[in-house]
Formats: C-alpha cells, sequence, structure tokens
C-alpha cells in the first residue's frame, strides 16, 4: 500500500510540472503580451506610448528571454508565488482563493446533486422490472451529455426566473441564487455518473455471486443495494475524478450565463485580456485539483477493492 | 477664452433637453424629457455586460465600467453634448494662452470630497502629477497629459496647468471621466489600490461597495451642491442608489429588463431590439464621438499604398446598406471620418458617397482590369487586401462580410482575418496589416491628430504632407471657430486621399424600463445619471 500511494504522489507532482510547462510554452507561443494587451484595452488606442509600454514589460519581465522567464517562474512557484496578475494588479494566488469559495459551493452543489440524481437514476433504471420504463430512463443520460450547458442555463433562467419568477437569474445572492446554476451544472454530469453507473450495475447483476445471493434467497433491494451496489460503484468512483475536471470547465460557462462570481469568470476574463501569469495560475490550480481528486479516488479505490494495491499499482479499469 | 458660469446654466438646461431629444435616435419618447413629476429616492438597477476590476475612474476605459464610475467623480469642466462646447462645473472659468500651452482654471469655492477634505488648487496638481504614473490602464488619462510639465498652484483655488507642447484638446479632456478628480487620499494609494478599493471623489453619488465581475453599488452624496452647469436639478441626485450588476449573457440582460429585475440595460444589440420594444422598454441610443468604425488601410504597403485603390474602395462601398442591415436602427452611415457628435465635425460629402461607376472608372484608370475570375490584376497581381478585425462587437463580422460583397461587384477581393481582442495594440504598434477594422471614442477633433499625423505614431503609415500641419495647427489653436475650420480642412484632405475609409458611426444604445427617467447622455456618449429618476 506504501509503495503503491508514493507511486501515485510522484506521478501527481509529474502531472503538475508538466501541465505548468505546457501551459507556459503556449502562453508563450501566443502573439503579444499582456502589457500590450490591456494598453489596448481601452477605448483610445491613439494615445499609447510604445516606450511606456517598453517599461511596463520590464517591469513584469516580460522582455526577458524565455528560458530565463521560464527558469524564474517556476522557482518562484515552486515557493507557492504564481505571481501578479497583470490586469488585477495583485499576486494571482489571492486572485484565486477569492475566487474560489463561489466556485467551490458551486462545484460541490452540483456533484452532489450529480451524484444524487445519475445514482438515482441508475439505480432505478436497473431496479425496475417493467422494460419501457428501463428504456425510458436509459435514454435520458445520453440527452444530458448532449445538451449544452449553456443552453440549458438559459432555458432554466428563462422558465423560472423570466417567466415563473420563482428564483434569481443572476448573482451570488444565497443558497436561492444557487439552485439554478448547481442544476445547470449537474445535467451533463450527472448524465454520466447516470451512464457509467448503469451500465456497470447491469454487468454487475449478472455476475455469478449475484445468482448466489439470489439463489440464497436475498431480496431484490438487498442485492441491488448491498451486493451489486458495490462492486459496481467502483467504475462511477473513478469516473468522478475525471468529472470533478468537467466540471470545473463547466463552471466557467455557468458563471458566466448566471453571472456568477468565481473561478470560471476568472478564467474566461484572464484568457480574454491574455493575462499570463493568471492563466497559468489557473492552469496549474486546475491540475492541482483533478490531481489531488484523483489521488484520493486512487487511494479510496483499493478500500473497496483490495487486489488494486495488490497489483502494484495499476489502475483499476472498468472491464 | 473665458467662460463665466451664470448665462451657461440657462442654456445648458435648453441645451440638456435638445440633446435628450436628439439622443434618442431609435426609441419612443426621450427619457430625458421627464414624463411626470420627478420623484426623490428609490434605487436604479442598471446591468452592463463586462467588469475591467477597477473602479477607479482615471483608470477605466470601457464604457460598461465608464457607466458606474463616471457618478463618483466631477470634472473641471463639462461638455456640452448638443453643441460640443466646454462649460463650467468644479471650475468657474478659465483662460487659455495664446500657445495654447498654459491653462489657468478657476475652481468654485465650497466643494468637499466624501472624505470630508476641501477641493484645492494643491489637490488638483496631485491629481495631474500622479496620471503619468499610472501604468498601462491609465493610458487614456496618461494620453491626455502628454507633454505634461507641470502645475502651479497660483492660489487656494487657482492654478496654472503647462505642457512642452500647444495642447489645445487639453480643455475638452478636462471634460471626461478620466480627468475626473479625486480626493488627496485616494491619489496617494497606489494605482492597485485605487483600482481594487475604489476612490473618494466630489461626484454626486459615493462608491458604497464594489464585487469585482458581480456588481458597483453606489450611494447618492449627502449636501451634493456642485453640480454640473448642464443638469437641470440643483443640488443631490434624485436617486437614493445605483447598483450596476455585471451580467456577461446579453440573454439575460434581455430577460431580466422586460421582466423587470433590472430598470436599465447598457449593449442592447440589433436581435434584442424588437423584443425589447413590444415589452415596452425605451431604447437610447446616440453615436460616438470620435473616429467612425471603418477600413483604416496601412497607407504604405501594396496594393491599398495606391491612392486611385483607396478612393474607389471608398466608392464601392454602400454605408447606407450596411449601417441597416447590420447595426441597430438609427446607426448612420460615416460622412466624414468623425461621426457627426464629434465636436468640429464637418460633411465631406461626395467621396464617401455609393458610386460604383466612379469606382470602376477609377480602377481602370489606374490600370486594375478586370481578371477571368472578376477580380482586377495589375502587372499579373490580384487586387486583394486583407482586414485584420478583433472580434470586440457582434456587428464586426457581418459589416465586413457585407463589404466583402460589395467591393467583389468593383472587382476588389477582401479576406478577413479575425485577431484576438488582446492584440488590438500589438498588432496596431507593428503595423503588420493590410488595413483594420475598427473606431476610436472621443468628443474632440483632436483625435485625427493621434491617429492620422504622420509625425506621432502614425500607426496607418501616412505620408508626411500638408494634412501634418493643419493637425498641428488645430491642436496649437485655442480659438475654437478657427480651430474648427482647421479641423474641417483636415477631415476633407483625410478623405480627398482616402487615408482612411469610414463606413459608419457606431451607437451606444441603451435598453431603459418605462418608469425610468432622466437618463441623459453626456458629450462621450456616457451616461450622467445626477438627473436620472425612477417613477
Amino acid at each position: 500500500m506504501r509503495r503503491y500511494a508514493a507511486l501515485r504522489l510522484a506521478q501527481a507532482a509529474g502531472v503538475l510540472w508538466a501541465a505548468y510547462t505546457v501551459s507556459f510554452l503556449v502562453l508563450d507561443l501566443l502573439p503579444g503580451d499582456p502589457v500590450s494587451a490591456m494598453a489596448g484595452q481601452g477605448a483610445d488606442q491613439a494615445g499609447i506610448d510604445p516606450a511606456q509600454i517598453a517599461r511596463l514589460k520590464s517591469q513584469y519581465g516580460f522582455d526577458e528571454p524565455v528560458p530565463v522567464q521560464y527558469a524564474h517562474h517556476l522557482g518562484r512557484a515552486l515557493r507557492g508565488d504564481l505571481g501578479d496578475s497583470v490586469s488585477a494588479g495583485r499576486p494571482v494566488t489571492s486572485v484565486i482563493g477569492e475566487a474560489l469559495p463561489s466556485t467551490l459551493q458551486l462545484v460541490v452543489a452540483g456533484l452532489a446533486l450529480a451524484v444524487l440524481l445519475g445514482g438515482g437514476l441508475a439505480l432505478a433504471a436497473t431496479y425496475t422490472s417493467r422494460r419501457w420504463l428501463r428504456q425510458l430512463l436509459l435514454s435520458l443520460p445520453p440527452l444530458g451529455v448532449s445538451v449544452p450547458a449553456f443552453w440549458a442555463g438559459l432555458m432554466l433562467v428563462e422558465v423560472f426566473s423570466f417567466r415563473a419568477r420563482l428564483l434569481p437569474a443572476f448573482g451570488n445572492g444565497g443558497p436561492r441564487g444557487l439552485i439554478l446554476p448547481a442544476v445547470t451544472l449537474a445535467i451533463p454530469t450527472g448524465a454520466v455518473v447516470a451512464q457509467v453507473l448503469a451500465k456497470s450495475l447491469l454487468t454487475t447483476l449478472d455476475e455469478p455471486y449475484v445468482q448466489t445471493a439470489r439463489a440464497k434467497g436475498a431480496g431484490r433491494p438487498r442485492i441491488h443495494l448491498r451486493h451489486a451496489l458495490r462492486n459496481a460503484s467502483l467504475p462511477a468512483l473513478t469516473v468522478v475524478g475525471v468529472l470533478v475536471g468537467q466540471l470545473m470547465a463547466n463552471s466557467v460557462v455557468t458563471e458566466t450565463v448566471f453571472s456568477r462570481n468565481g473561478l470560471g469568470r476568472v478564467t474566461a476574463a484572464a484568457v480574454t485580456a491574455q493575462d499570463i501569469p493568471l492563466v497559468q495560475g489557473v492552469v496549474v490550480f486546475g491540475a492541482l485539483v483533478f490531481v489531488l481528486v484523483n489521488l484520493a479516488v486512487d487511494l479510496l479505490c483499493p478500500l473497496l477493492d483490495p487486489r488494486i494495491a495488490a497489483a502494484g499499482g495499476r489502475r483499476w479499469s472498468p472491464a | 477664452m473665458r467662460a463665466t458660469p451664470t448665462p451657461w446654466r440657462s442654456a445648458a438646461v435648453l441645451a440638456a433637453g435638445l440633446a435628450a431629444l436628439t439622443a434618442c435616435g431609435s426609441g419612443g419618447g426621450a427619457s430625458g424629457a421627464g414624463a411626470g413629476t420627478p420623484r426623490t429616492g428609490g434605487t436604479l438597477t442598471f446591468a452592463v455586460g463586462s467588469d475591467t476590476g477597477c473602479a477607479d475612474p482615471q483608470q477605466v476605459g470601457s464604457n460598461d465600467t465608464i457607466y458606474s464610475v463616471r457618478q463618483v467623480v466631477d470634472s473641471l469642466t463639462d461638455q456640452d453634448p448638443a453643441t460640443g462646447k466646454i462649460v463650467p462645473w468644479l471650475a468657474q472659468s478659465w483662460t487659455i494662452s495664446g500657445d495654447a500651452r498654459t491653462f489657468t482654471f478657476h475652481l468654485r469655492p465650497g466643494v468637499t470630497f466624501s472624505d470630508g477634505s476641501a477641493l484645492t488648487a494643491e489637490v488638483v496638481k496631485a491629481n495631474f502629477d500622479a496620471i503619468p504614473k499610472l501604468g498601462p490602464l491609465g493610458i487614456l488619462a496618461e494620453g491626455y497629459l502628454s507633454g505634461y510639465q507641470g502645475t502651479d498652484v497660483v492660489d487656494d483655488l487657482t492654478f496654472k496647468v503647462r505642457f512642452k507642447q500647444p495642447n489645445a484638446q487639453f480643455l475638452q479632456a478636462t471634460a471626461t471621466h478620466s480627468l475626473g478628480i479625486e480626493a488627496a487620499a485616494s491619489v496617494r494609494k497606489t494605482p492597485q489600490q485605487r483600482c481594487s478599493e475604489g476612490i473618494a471623489g466630489s461626484g454626486p453619488f459615493t462608491l458604497q461597495k464594489y464585487v469585482p465581475s458581480q456588481s458597483i453599488t453606489l450611494a447618492a452624496r449627502k449636501g451634493y451642491a456642485w453640480g454640473s452647469s448642464l443638469w437641470k436639478k440643483p443640488g443631490a441626485a434624485y436617486l437614493d442608489r445605483i447598483v450596476f450588476k455585471i451580467l456577461p449573457e446579453s440573454g439575460v440582460r434581455t430577460g431580466g429588463l422586460q421582466s423587470g429585475q433590472l430598470d436599465a440595460i447598457g449593449s442592447v444589440g440589433r436581435a434584442d431590439e424588437s423584443a425589447l420594444k413590444a415589452s415596452g422598454v425605451r431604447l437610447l441610443a446616440r453615436a460616438n464621438p470620435g473616429v467612425a468604425f471603418g477600413l483604416s488601410p496601412n497607407n504604405a504597403r501594396p496594393p491599398l499604398n495606391d491612392e486611385k485603390v483607396r478612393q474607389a474602395i471608398a466608392l464601392g462601398i454602400d454605408r447606407r446598406q450596411i449601417a441597416q442591415t447590420v447595426f441597430p436602427s438609427g446607426t448612420r452611415p460615416a460622412t466624414s471620418p468623425l461621426a457627426h457628435t464629434t465636436p468640429g465635425y464637418a460633411d465631406v460629402g461626395a467621396p464617401l458617397s455609393f458610386d460604383q461607376a466612379r469606382a470602376k472608372a477609377l480602377l481602370d484608370s489606374g490600370g486594375w482590369t478586370p481578371g477571368t475570375d472578376g477580380i482586377r490584376r495589375k502587372d499579373g497581381k490580384p487586387l486583394a487586401f486583407t482586414v485584420k478585425w478583433f472580434a470586440n462587437a457582434a456587428t464586426n463580422k457581418p459589416a465586413l462580410e457585407l463589404v466583402q460583397q460589395q467591393l467583389k461587384a468593383i472587382g476588389v477581393r477582401l479576406d478577413l482575418k479575425e485577431q484576438a481582442i488582446a492584440q488590438i495594440a500589438q498588432v496596431q504598434t507593428s503595423g503588420d496589416f493590410d488595413a483594420l477594422w475598427g473606431n476610436v471614442t472621443r468628443a474632440d477633433p483632436d483625435i485625427l491628430r493621434g491617429s492620422y499625423s504622420s509625425r506621432l505614431a502614425n500607426t496607418y503609415k501616412l505620408p508626411a504632407s500638408g494634412l501634418d500641419a493643419l493637425l498641428d495647427g488645430q491642436a496649437a489653436e485655442p480659438d475654437q471657430g478657427k480651430r474648427f475650420d482647421l479641423v474641417a480642412r483636415a477631415q476633407r484632405d483625410i478623405v480627398r486621399h482616402a487615408y482612411t475609409i469610414p463606413v459608419v458611426e457606431l451607437q451606444t444604445e441603451l435598453g431603459v424600463a418605462k418608469k425610468v427617467h432622466g437618463v441623459l447622455f453626456d458629450a462621450s456618449s456616457r451616461i450622467q445619471l445626477h438627473d436620472t429618476w425612477v417613477g
């Protein structure tokens, strides 16, 4: 188990470094730089003084050769300093830190809702013995996956806010304001959970040990929830690691549609303004979350299925 | 050039009323006219599409943010949107030296900032001294003060601002939000602090709360009594509070206004107009002053270094069709390099009319003969060029596609290339373009010098010519009448040589609920909310 954990940690660090380096190189390949980008933001572009831009560029270190900039930034990043955001004029870590709680609320609510709805749907679809109902329920996840979050969000706002006037259409205002964005976020994610869990439940229910349990006289609910669900939840759990990434990506769209504060809005603004330090900060932070969640999942899996750690760190994969 | 406050007031009130009428390009009754008796108190909820992350008027350039932070500061002068005249605000009067290098202002007594400190000549000096050090976001304000030598405090309420070179545009610049005067304590803060914490001004509203990319809340300033000479209501503002919500999605802004969750919205697009009108929303529009939207060729690069080609393109564009099919209703075709709302604007006439026959004749005479594919050629080279454009307005792409079709009819091939918004400055300074698509907002004709003088940045690579002398001449002319004569000659000269190809006048369009009155455009087509009330 210790060897397994160490291997996972080393992999996580590698992923982080790669995310940092690739994002640095990609952003460096973009023409232009954040200072010129900011200068062009104003309504009057005629008054830009090239000397002033040059002075500001050197102030932020954008005039140094690329390898020097890379070494300098990586060194600082290792000490937890991701530099200053050019557009906000504050440390990247504090910009991200301030946006985080709101996004965390949204992502946690979205994920909880997704697991609840997706899991519920999968259980209901596999539990029912009515063929038509099962078909109907199983056809919902593909629909949920294919509906763009953008469109779903606008539809929800139109129906529940502008027409029915039940919920606010915008802002971070309290739990009521969280409902529509969380639902928007939960639709595509819940659909994936439902799809994976339903498929794996159906496979598991055909396993010999389930037949044995059935032969021993266990009731349907007991077989479904105690015997099948535990084993069937492994692929779904693994997929949750990936889904956190999807949730974060969808939060960009959701936060924009619902005008919420958060990391998604910060990301969108940073990309438009070509605020390289901030974009990099967001990429590294995203990678960190992704790596941590997957690490947690990897460390949880052996608890559900001890064979995984014994196999020397080969990731369990759904058959 | 001396202005005295009293006679201005009545003229100003009249002018503001007129401006409100002309401002209403596309909607029903002017919101400024004010139906019924104005009511004091209440909250106005105004939605805009974006937030620049800064609550300091001296450092913002985007209309969406100017709308709110403008209300927090007063300016030395105000500019009449109907006539372009500069009128008193914090300064009661002023004089300009004959060489347009020294400006003397006399401040109004008894003005205080929201932090309790008093407005003195010393505070104004501190403001101007700090502006050149603002950094990348302060570029607008820094440009207005280019060549700034210093401010001399004559007495408590009198000061002289000195420049290295003639700088006639400075007077109009004192009317902008960018040179709004802030309290000494705010000026001492770092530019970043001013952005995130906001500033103390002497304006009719104070910044109560700023939540980046979420909202900006303003509260009325108690005891405010030094409004612009253009405003109708004396003393404090009607409204108690204004909440600016930042709603990036246009469908949410429109829906919010229709369902009554919002009182007013910015950036109304053509697609939203009919639905808004149907629900009783008033649409207010005014053309942005400054350089009109159009093609800005690189005058040094083939094929657009050929004057005949540029002239033919100017004649080959059907501006009316573009304004009517792509832009919000009421948008005017360009009739000069400057929009008609710019002081000093002059209609240049024929060179900007739509005349395909003349365009073709010009190209024929220039040796460009039609090829088999319909595109003209000369010495084997096709008559083709690429326009770089930025996705900073939804109208850019459809407008350019229409231009593309229109130019094809005279045998010119236009290719379109989209660039990221963040690269505007980079593309401009590099000079790596055949032509750019864009505009510049500024309520002073000096913007022509900034854009087209071959002696300055010369982004569009104009050859040195008599135009430079005209542009420098207007910058040094303190007499407005004589200055505008020079400006008119410059506009004709620019169009005669087709150094730029104006197409349409971009307009700012707002949607305002029926119960909201007195939302007025200022001379820069931004808004003033002191006289606004909710019925």
